[in-house]
């Protein structure tokens, strides 16, 4: 039974206590430590001497210490925090959970983030949101490459506070000589990384020495608990004093007498009259007002969520950031960033994907890896690709120019996530370094001849017939005898063909994953050329991946790309082995032979799927032809128009 | 200019919005569930916040179980009423049919059928593909690793193992058709973070919360009000007047109540502040077994 005896405090007393409770300010950070260093226990331990665990939770963790627990008859705090089922059976964390509590001065949100397999992922999202991190060592181990691991991880997310608790002191004497030893060996390898505080804290996790409070068994310790420094550490960044940053969220349009720009300011103040421009647009007006719900403000500061309204009408869309005219972000197509791999298939070099930076999405290649790093040695290391977990300096080609400040100046303004085009899971997440070039000096050429114009006197609308299988389905045969009936009605054509490409253009490129992710970028930067030249553009390519088959198709405009699936089952295209490959592929003398040890990804929209082994190849080719007769690639007339 | 940091709850406030504006942008076609408690209560006055002076951009959404306390029903359509908004409701037809009901089908399959089951339905129905939810990681285990975009499969399941990283406040809201996200903006607020959030924002909340003379039965430990005949009195039970208040709102079969004499906002918080249970402990639900509320949300529950 739950009966709550009803404190009446005395009105002025809670009025009291309530205003100083509404003023705490927030502070958020995470903890670091490998499965062993109790900081489960730790967090536990905090949520414990901080009253925040209540009886009912209090008795399912006694029930539960005897069923899981693994400090005997005690109760095993770290319970409190091991969330789900199949990480209580294992006795480990495997992801990151959030955690609250509070004193009289402040609110805490702890992000709890495992120590083990995908620690890079986990710790990175958990620092990604965290304004200070606790580092945990086991007194008796000292520092580890864990340790190294974990510090450059949260340098990497820019977290400028760091506390250094030096857990189960009590298990190695409460000595002295063993903190301070640990302490001088952290300051020397983590002097490069840029941390703002230190505070080093010699702790008992289990016992709760040095948590909340201090420790009778350390007399020669005269620092702050950790409760008392987490308490009282300054983390105000400053965000007001920098440049203002407001990213567009949505267009707030509930009438036609009112047209506001809502979003959050991630840096620095505005107020009505405020000269502004739109980043990537370079257009300017000045603040009208700045609204919200509870009135119009006198002046919008950093992290508030507000609603501006300008003084003239000018475009501005979901994704632009509204800036002081005085103080710009960069704004550029290419830029170099540290980037963290969090997927089982690794980055490529030259495949497309998808970025969200602020509230603009984009489509986006790596053009280069220029090192991984190493995130135990910190060593810099060559790289072809980016496996899961790992850290890179990479350059990035955004589709279109975006707006932007380097992630040290203005952590809302240089982050982003790379997405999977097909998949839609979050693959990575980057840092901006800095930009490579300024856009605005690389403008498109505006040539006074055109698509439009040079395919007119062709006679013909034109397209990249792209032509994807197996070896061996049929693809160039097929292709072939389209472009020799295209010729026979005097259409212009080019066909590109695998074998043909790979002796020149592509002679450089070998079968690994990352070899054909740039052997398609090329051909299809080629077809988008031709197509530009107006021909009808033959393309025949194995082109397994669907993501560079999207890549190709959105090089050119819409109605320019038809897909064609020559779906030629791979038994019965094994079964022809014009070329013998197969047989080879077979006797494991070919690598990465694509449908044996290499993915092909049959297309899910292609245009025009090939049934070869109902229909001949002289059929197939006539349904293509057929296909753009109906679809008006091969109209006729001089007022052709794209 | 002042050079205090933001507060805490002006900093959850500013990142709720912030959320509900990038569903707004991002979906195609959102709703926000409306469960009537003090949690939907908060969410819809940071809905109101978001998008003034425009009106939220999505309907609200109310699974009505038909076992809701009659004081919900009525504070429901009176909310939608006062603030113009668009409300829908479901009822699992199925389960109304068969007359499932908490006492012959035992809370697990009630649930499942009347809530579960029927958000299920409603989702799919109207082809929803973001579903805001009034849920806090502080509620329970399994949510603290919530994300605050969850994604589920197009069988509206969850895999908390398979769940997309989340980093900054760089959601990814990305779907195929058919599947869809549950969006949590209260994810890191507590209780008593909701409670002084409503009491700073004079926020108007389900009169259940403050306590009252209550019609009550006391059953396995725990006060549950007769809020109809249709309670199945046991043997020997006489419904009493007793001083209570409800900590948590749901149907009023499966929802404790606590004795109390806490009948002011003031008295609730200050009630809070001394407290040694946590809310869920007036849920009857999560008390089934070991991870029953991670079996629940892996089928499809809020």
């Amino acid at each position: 039974m739950n009966a709550l005896t009803a404190h009446k405090l005395d009105t002025k007393a809670l009025v009291d206590y309530l205003a100083s409770h509404e003023k705490k300010s927030l502070l958020r950070f995470l903890t670091c430590g490998s499965v062993d260093d109790g900081k489960s226990t730790l967090i536990g331990r905090l949520l414990y001497d901080t009253k925040l665990i209540f009886e009912d939770q209090l008795a399912g963790i006694e029930r539960d210490s005897k069923k899981f627990g693994t400090v005997g008859e005690d109760i095993d705090l770290a319970l409190l925090v091991d969330g789900l089922q199949a990480e209580r059976e294992q006795g480990i964390t495997i992801d990151v959970a959030y955690r609250f509590f509070t004193t009289d001065k402040r609110k805490f949100i702890v992000a709890d983030t495992p120590g083990h397999e995908q620690y890079t992922r986990n710790m990175a999202t958990g620092a990604s949101n965290s304004d200070l991190a606790v580092i945990l060592i086991d007194a008796r181990k000292g520092i580890l490459t864990q340790t190294r691991r974990h510090s450059f991880i949260v340098s990497l997310l820019g977290i400028k506070h760091v506390v250094l608790a030096v857990n189960k002191i009590d298990l190695v004497g409460y000595d002295q000589a063993v903190f301070d030893r640990i302490v001088a060996d952290y300051k020397a390898f983590s002097a490069g990384f840029g941390f703002e505080t230190l505070q080093a804290i010699p702790l008992s996790a289990r016992y709760g020495d040095n948590v909340l409070e201090a420790s009778q068994s350390m007399p020669w310790y005269d620092g702050p608990t950790l409760v008392e420094h987490l308490e009282t550490v300054d983390i105000d960044s400053d965000v007001d004093s920098k440049p203002f940053r407001l990213q567009v969220q949505w267009v707030n349009r509930p009438d036609l007498n009112f047209r506001g720009f809502s979003g959050t300011i991630a840096s620095g103040t505005v107020k009505p009259g405020d000269d502004i421009v739109v980043a990537r647009s370079g257009k300017a007006s000045k603040v009208a007002r700045v609204v919200t719900m509870d009135g119009d403000l006198d002046y919008g500061r950093a992290g508030q969520a507000v609603t501006l309204t300008l003084e003239d009408e000018i475009d501005i869309s979901r994704g632009d950031v509204i800036v002081p005219a005085e103080a710009r972000p960069e704004v550029s197509d290419q830029f170099q960033a540290h980037l963290i791999w969090m997927n089982e298939d690794p980055l490529l070099p030259g495949r497309p994907y998808i970025l969200k930076i602020g509230a603009k999405t984009v489509s986006a290649t790596v053009t280069s890896i220029k090192h991984k790093i190493d995130v135990n040695s910190f060593n810099e290391l060559a790289a072809k690709a980016l496996p899961l977990n790992e850290v890179a300096v990479v350059n990035i080609m955004t589709q279109e120019p975006v707006a932007f400040d380097a992630y040290g100046d203005d952590p809302a303004m240089g982050s982003f996530i790379v997405i999977d085009r097909v998949s839609n899971l979050t693959l990575g997440a980057g840092m901006i370094d800095r930009g490579l070039r300024r856009a605005t000096n690389v403008h498109w050429q505006a040539l006074d001849v055109s698509k439009a114009s040079r395919a007119g006197i062709k006679h013909q609308k034109p397209a990249v017939l792209w032509f994807t299988g197996l070896s061996g389905a049929g693809k160039s045969t097929i292709a072939n005898l389209v472009e020799k009936r295209l010729l026979s009605m005097n259409h212009h054509t080019y066909l590109l063909d695998g074998d043909n490409v790979r002796h020149g253009l592509n002679k450089d490129l070998g079968f690994s994953a990352e070899d054909r992710v740039e052997n398609i970028r090329r051909v299809a930067e080629v077809s988008r050329l031709m197509v530009d030249a107006g021909l009808v553009t033959l393309v025949s390519f194995i082109s397994p991946f669907r993501a560079e088959r999207q890549l190709a198709r959105d090089l050119v405009a819409p109605g320019e790309f038809i897909e064609i699936h020559v779906a030629t089952p791979l038994d019965v295209a094994e079964a022809r082995d014009v070329k013998g490959l197969y047989k080879k592929a077979r006797a494991g003398e070919l690598k990465n032979f694509t449908g044996i040890d290499s993915p092909y990804e049959a297309p899910e929209n292609a245009e025009l799927v090939l049934d070869t082994t109902r229909f001949s190849s002289e059929e197939l080719a006539g349904q293509i032809v057929t296909y753009m007769a109906e679809h008006g690639y091969l109209s006729f007339g001089p007022d052709y128009e794209i | 200019m002042s050079a205090e940091p933001l507060t805490h709850l002006r900093r959850l406030e500013a990142e709720a919005i912030f959320i509900m504006r990038e569903v707004a942008a991002e979906f195609k076609n959102p709703v926000m569930m409306y469960s009537i408690g003090k949690d939907s209560s908060v969410m819809l006055h940071l809905a109101m916040k978001a998008f003034y002076p425009s009106k939220p951009p999505f309907p609200l959404l109310h699974i009505d179980t038909t076992w809701k306390f009659r004081e919900m029903i009525q504070f429901r359509d009176d909310t939608v009423s006062r603030l113009g908004l668009t409300l829908l409701k479901h009822t699992n037809p199925d389960g109304l049919r068969d007359n499932v009901n908490p006492f012959d089908h035992g809370s697990n399959v009630y649930t499942n059928i009347m809530k579960t089951d029927a958000l299920k339905q409603a989702l799919t129905e109207h082809g929803f593909d973001a579903a805001f939810g009034g849920a806090r990681r502080d509620e329970e285990k399994s949510r603290a690793k919530e994300r605050i975009f969850s994604f589920r499969t197009q069988n509206h399941g969850w895999d908390p193992k398979n769940q997309r990283p989340e980093l900054w406040n760089l959601y990814n809201a990305r779907i195929k058709p058919g599947e869809s996200i549950r969006v949590f903006p209260l994810s890191n607020w507590t209780e008593l973070d909701i409670w002084q959030y409503i009491l700073m924002e004079n926020i108007p909340i389900v009169p259940l919360y403050l306590a009252k003379k209550r019609p009550v039965v006391q059953r396995g430990g725990q006060w549950i009000m007769v809020d109809d005949d249709r309670l199945p009195l046991l043997p020997g039970e006489e419904p009493q007047m007793k001083s209570v208040r409800f900590r948590t709102l749901g149907c009023y079969p499966l929802t404790a109540a606590v004795e109390s004499e806490a009948d002011t906002l003031e008295d609730i918080v200050a009630e809070m502040l001394t407290a040694r249970t946590s809310e869920r402990s007036g849920r009857l639900i999560d008390h089934d077994e070991a991870g029953s509320m991670e079996k629940k949300k892996r089928e499809g529950y809020f």
